[in-house]
């Protein structure tokens, strides 16, 4: 029959197209040498120069020099790294301390294996909460009775228990006005928030960045905003911190692997301290839609949470693991208090024990860091 | 030209134009315009309101109702024209133009989309064949086929990435399975309808001369079925766009559309138009993958469509193919 021929040379057409869609897109999965030790890395969002240092590592070859063939796998926004880790989908995970020790007890409440702090590179937190110098708000007691925005799914934490030190109480409307806030920041500019949350290295940026209807720039300045440290609060929350499995840390070769992780990361970050644009570039290479200018703020202001690190470059405070917790306890995260297995001290104090021996000269601390000037560009370009 | 002749016909009536006036607009011409005359109207709407908006400083009362407008603020509702502006401006400095990258991205995107699509529609057939032939299997699993379509696809995609990564040590191989998902459904329903509503006299006739089940099904129902099957790829095609893009935001892959449309969402206060020109693009890409089955359809099923010059060209495109092929020489 003619038309079932014309029908099967079609078909075999569209194969061929399937077929072309399926050839696999010139990766640059080079062939890796044999005695590499494959390392996954999940992030805790899409890749950003938050995560600057581990793109340095790889590129600067540091994890290669440390035995390890380091895949740096980018979040999303329906993605939990705990939930990553607990599935076996990567070794190391960047998580918010706040998340990993609510997920850590469900995990082992259902007999399972948690996420454990290996590392804790950022030292201070980047949240705030920001308001418009003519609303008036200068403190956490000045929101009383108005509209703030927060992130919720754990990362309210921080305001919550301010406003509660201030005798506010979230749950009351006629106390606060909690409102929920989207990832960025047009609900503030147009005046629904009177207060917003906002990351040193993202939302606040963007309110700076902010190009007027009729193409004003710059419409904010850091003049026009009160911004509340929420670590000067004494409410802060631990963020980015290295954690792996519990399960797969019992093994002790995995304890080296670990070791090896942490000190080549460790360099990535000192390395992202002294060449932030490099950096920059390393981050922009990875994405191609995001502006240069946001980037290289982002870069310094996630600099300005690591540095200086007083106990060295990722160690974690055992004093800001305890508050963490505490919160996370106050505030029904966590139904029991974390156990001490939760965090270990240890694989980061060998790590930069290794770092510092093979690199004497290496600044682990940046005590005498100054952050460099970064302009503020329209729209972040 | 130089001579006017008698014997020339009739100068064209007025009744004459006017009938060729409807046979334009009964053919191609007519689906152009109206697509452009709707276009207006979109774009004509778009600013309008956002027009209204600004004159009524973006509220106004209309009896006791008091409307806000403030969603058609250059934030919430950028001008078309800057939507158009961003596409052709580079989006990081020193970078190619939006349009560039976006396209790009969208190539990614309609190859797993494609590959999400083709594993789909397999199952899709394969089920309603299946279903076709044994009325026991189509009551037991049909209420799960139906089942597994209220299963919020948006909840369900983070676990088939994390699966994916965990089985296959890749993430983009669960992004077309999160596809085919969305995909087989109205090639199931369509197929099994196309195949079941044969003629019944078609059906006696065939069982008269003792057709085996195989013979009754490529000869009778699976060509009864082909109109029906081209309806359902016809909805499956945008949406296998959709799908992949749904499975590409868990991911965090930046390659795709999902990526780009996380991104400009992020930062949306720094360039609204972007992520307008994102959907863009994103609707073109589905757009695409649509005419493109469209026309394979318009290929495909030429006894319901009059012949024409391209239908000969094609003729003597395949004849010539049946010369130089060695095996067909019936």
């Amino acid at each position: 029959m003619k038309h079932t021929r014309r029908g099967l040379v079609v078909l075999l057409m569209l194969c061929l197209v399937v077929v072309g869609a399926f050839r696999p897109t010139a990766e640059h999965k080079t062939a890796q040498a044999q005695d590499l030790t494959p390392v996954r890395l999940q992030l805790k969002w899409v890749t950003q120069a938050q995560f600057a240092g581990y793109y340095a590592a790889l590129n600067q070859g540091y994890y290669e020099e440390a035995g390890l063939d380091v895949e740096i796998i980018p979040g999303g926004p329906d993605i939990s790294p705990q939930q990553v880790l607990a599935a076996g989908g990567a070794e190391f995970a960047i998580d918010w301390a706040g998340s990993a020790l609510a997920s850590r007890e469900q995990i082992v409440n259902g007999g399972g294996s948690g996420p454990v702090n290996v590392a804790q590179i950022f030292q201070r937190s980047g949240m705030r909460e920001i308001a418009f110098t003519d609303s008036g708000i200068t403190g956490i007691p000045d929101l009383e009775g108005k509209n703030v925005g927060v992130w919720f799914a754990g990362n309210e934490l921080p305001l919550f228990a301010a406003l509660v030190a201030n005798d506010l109480d979230p749950e009351d409307p006629n106390d606060v006005n909690v409102i929920p806030q989207a990832f960025d920041m047009v609900a503030f500019i147009n005046g629904e928030l009177d207060a917003a949350a906002a990351m040193t290295y993202n939302e606040l940026a963007q309110v700076l960045e902010y190009v007027g209807e009729d193409g004003t720039f710059p419409v904010y300045t850091l003049d026009d905003l009160n911004v509340i440290d929420l670590n000067e609060v004494g409410t802060a929350l631990l963020e980015d911190g290295i954690y792996a499995n519990e399960d797969w840390l019992a093994d002790e070769a995995n304890q080296a692997t670990a070791v090896q992780f942490l000190a080549a990361s460790f360099r990535g970050w000192i390395y992202c301290r002294d060449n932030p644009s490099d950096c920059v570039d390393y981050v922009l290479a990875e994405g191609s839609a995001l502006g240069v200018g946001h980037q290289t703020w982002q870069m310094s202001e996630i600099n300005k949470l690591i540095w200086p690190s007083e106990l060295g470059v990722g160690q974690l405070d055992p004093e800001l693991w305890a508050r963490t917790a505490d919160t996370a306890l106050t505030y029904a995260v966590i139904e029991n208090a974390a156990d001490e297995n939760a965090a270990r001290t240890d694989l980061a104090e060998a790590a930069l024990a290794s770092l510092t021996e093979a690199f004497p000269e290496l600044d682990v601390n940046g005590t005498d860091w100054v952050a460099p000037e970064v302009e503020i560009t329209p729209n972040g370009e | 030209m130089s001579t006017v002749s008698d014997s020339q016909p009739n100068p064209p009536t007025p009744s004459k134009i006017r009938y060729n006036l409807q046979e334009f607009l009964d053919g191609t011409g007519g689906t152009v315009l109206y697509f452009i005359a709707i276009l207006l109207c979109l774009i004509g709407a778009w600013e309008g309101a956002k027009f209204i908006g600004q004159e009524t400083d973006y509220q106004f009362e209309l009896g006791p109702i008091k409307i806000n407008l403030s969603m058609t603020r250059d934030l919430n509702m950028p001008h078309l024209k800057d939507i158009a502006e961003a596409l052709s401006k580079p989006s990081q400095r020193q970078g190619p133009p939006l349009i560039e990258i976006l396209v790009k991205k969208a190539t990614y995107t309609l190859r797993l989309a494609i590959i999400g699509f083709a594993i789909g529609t397999t199952i899709g057939l394969a089920l309603a064949i299946l279903f076709a032939h044994s009325r026991l299997l189509e009551r037991g699993l049909m209420p799960y086929v139906v089942a597994s379509q209220t299963v919020p696809i948006l909840a369900l995609a983070p676990m088939v990435i994390i699966w994916s990564e965990k089985l296959f040590g890749s993430r983009e191989i669960g992004m077309p399975m999160i596809t085919a998902y969305l995909a087989f459904f109205p090639v199931t329903i369509y197929t099994l309808r196309g195949l079941s509503d044969v003629p019944p006299t078609a059906l006696e006739l065939m069982k008269s001369y003792a057709a085996t089940r195989r013979e009754i099904l490529w000869k009778l129902r699976f060509p009864n079925a082909v109109p029906y099957i081209f309806t359902a790829l016809k909805i499956t095609a945008p949406a296998s766009v959709v799908g992949t893009i749904i499975a590409e935001l868990p991911t965090g892959i930046q390659d795709g559309l999902g990526g780009a449309i996380i991104n400009f969402a992020q930062y949306y206060i720094s360039g609204p138009a972007r992520l307008w020109a994102t959907n863009f693009v994103t609707a073109m890409a589905g757009i695409l993958f649509f005419v493109t089955v469209a026309f394979t359809e318009w290929l495909v099923i030429r006894w319901k469509r009059p012949s024409n010059r391209l239908d000969r060209w094609i003729d003597t495109f395949f004849k010539y193919l049946r010369h130089i092929s060695p095996i067909s020489n019936d």
